[in-house]
């Protein structure tokens, strides 16, 4: 469950990306943050995930405030997401397993649990077969499903995206929409910010549509 | 396994692998951390066995002690009871005729002793107190000089007094020594972590935003300095105990012109982990020094 009430985000220099959003999303649904660019998707994305702090107003997720929370509780928090970036954020001195472990070696894992629960994770967005590539050799759209890969092994509540097909033809867009569109059904909180239109007509999602930083629908 | 050990574990591994992956930079860093300790650990062991040497060298720390002529035997029992109480260490008695003979048998003194009426030394104590600290000696020594029947107590606190200023001024620039050196070692540190926390700025990025804990970022490299620093001290104590083996022949013959068997003690392994740990220490300072800075800049 994620409730914003009068949510604000202000940057240094006045500019206020997101202004008075009130919203909430049940455990369990997919949601589309949609709006032109320069709405506010993002930052509303990074609010959410705890990469920006807000200025003012309440965000709580999963019953904990994330606007009072401490500095040392965050990473705790985060552990609970899944974030997957339009630019992926990928490791490239490191293969596809070894970027895949790297939310259980945060986590503590036994190395040997933590392998099994990453090539699971990569079998399930169909890279099982290239875990020892290293990323850079991979296509946008695998280093996209291994992003996702990387998001979904800690078997988070929430799995937040900011623009996933952003960079990718339409063809790996569909392939990964259909992933997040797996993780929803078996229960699993989708929460994505995109301007592509296609995902309303395939999964009919509720949509958060943003203008100007104001939540208008 | 808990996950607190599991991530320890993990960011030892890590360490080692860095130290690994460059082998040249981690040789040169190692010489210059060695080098960095080898100077003051020097000085501490030269100290050391400069101060083994004060220790043996005979009449250094003695105390002579002159009983009045008329002194009987029921006074020199006294004057050894109180010395058994009193001094914490050894101590001989030279009756005075034991004293005579000896005078006796050096050259040219036969005829001058056999002319005396009378035997004119008198009984003697050689104290070798326990404590050899100057100010102890000192103490002892007054405390001697006031007892029955002791005419005359003599120490050469002028010798052990220079000796042990010597000492304490040695002690004293090896302290500034150590300190700027030590200095050095964490500058080293430093600067070699802050590159690594530039070069892996897309990593901790990246670990960050999933949740890893600032600890979690920090640990591989704190031990890296530490493994760093700990293995440039282990190198120290062998560039030490080489200088110390090129030494020992020159030594030992310098010591045999003068009749004595000194030879220089090296470190032992108490020392050496001492100084490996001493380096590990440094090394994570630095590494706690550089790592906050950097990181602060990636926020």
């Amino acid at each position: 469950m994620i409730e914003a009430s009068n949510l604000t985000k202000r940057y240094p220099g006045g500019l206020e990306a997101v202004k008075d959003a009130s919203f909430a999303i049940e455990a369990g649904q997919m949601v589309l943050i949609t709006g032109h660019s320069g709405a506010g998707k993002t930052t509303l994305v990074k609010l959410i995930s705890t990469i920006e702090r807000p200025t003012s107003g309440s965000l709580v997720v999963n019953g904990q405030n994330l606007s009072a929370l401490g500095r040392s509780a965050i990473p705790h928090v985060r552990r609970h997401f899944g974030l997957v970036f339009q630019d992926q954020k990928l490791l490239f001195d490191r293969n596809a397993l070894e970027n895949v472990l790297l939310p259980l070696q945060i986590a503590g894992q036994p190395r040997r649990e933590a392998i099994r629960r990453a090539q699971a994770a990569l079998d399930k967005v169909g890279l099982l077969a290239r875990e020892k590539a290293n990323p850079i050799a991979l296509s946008g759209g695998e280093q996209q499903r291994l992003a996702i890969a990387r998001a979904v092994v800690n078997r988070p509540t929430i799995l937040i995206a900011d623009e996933p097909t952003g960079n990718l033809d339409t063809d790996s867009g569909m392939a990964i929409l259909d992933i997040f569109a797996d993780f929803h059904r078996v229960g699993v909180t989708v929460v994505v910010a995109t301007h592509d239109q296609s995902w309303i007509e395939r999964y009919h999602p509720n949509v958060l549509r943003l203008d100007h930083g104001r939540v208008v629908a | 396994m808990n996950a607190w050990f599991i991530q320890h574990r993990a960011a030892l591994a890590a360490a080692f692998r860095r130290l690994w992956a460059t082998p040249l930079n981690t040789l040169l860093s190692l010489i210059v951390i060695g080098i960095a300790l080898t100077l003051p650990a020097f000085g501490y062991v030269a100290l050391d066995n400069l101060r083994d040497l004060g220790r043996n060298a005979s009449g250094v720390q003695q105390i002579s002690l002159f009983m009045s002529l008329e002194a009987s035997r029921k006074d020199v029992g006294e004057i050894e009871n109180r010395l058994r109480q009193a001094a914490n260490g050894k101590w001989k008695f030279v009756p005075k005729e034991d004293a005579l003979k000896r005078m006796q048998s050096s050259e040219g003194m036969a005829e001058i002793v056999a002319s005396l009426p009378r035997n004119p030394l008198p009984d003697a104590f050689i104290v070798e107190p326990a404590n050899t600290e100057p100010e102890a000696l000192e103490i002892l020594r007054k405390e001697i000089a006031g007892w029955p029947k002791v005419a005359h107590v003599q120490l050469d606190s002028a010798w052990v007094k220079r000796f042990d200023a010597f000492l304490r001024l040695g002690k004293l620039a090896l302290w500034m020594l150590a300190g700027l050196f030590g200095a050095g070692l964490v500058a080293v540190t430093f600067n070699t972590i802050r590159l690594q926390v530039m070069a892996q700025s897309a990593e901790i990025e990246v670990a960050r935003m999933i949740g890893a804990t600032d600890g979690f970022i920090r640990r591989p490299f704190y031990y890296f300095g530490a493994l760093q620093g700990a293995l440039g001290g282990l190198l120290a104590a062998v560039l030490v105990l080489a200088a110390l083996r090129l030494l020992a022949g020159p030594v030992g013959e310098l010591a045999a012109l003068y009749g004595g068997n000194f030879s220089l003690r090296p470190p032992g392994v108490v020392e050496t982990l001492g100084l490996a740990s001493l380096g590990a220490f440094l090394g994570w300072l630095g590494a706690q020094l550089s790592v906050s800075l950097s990181l602060r800049k990636l926020d």
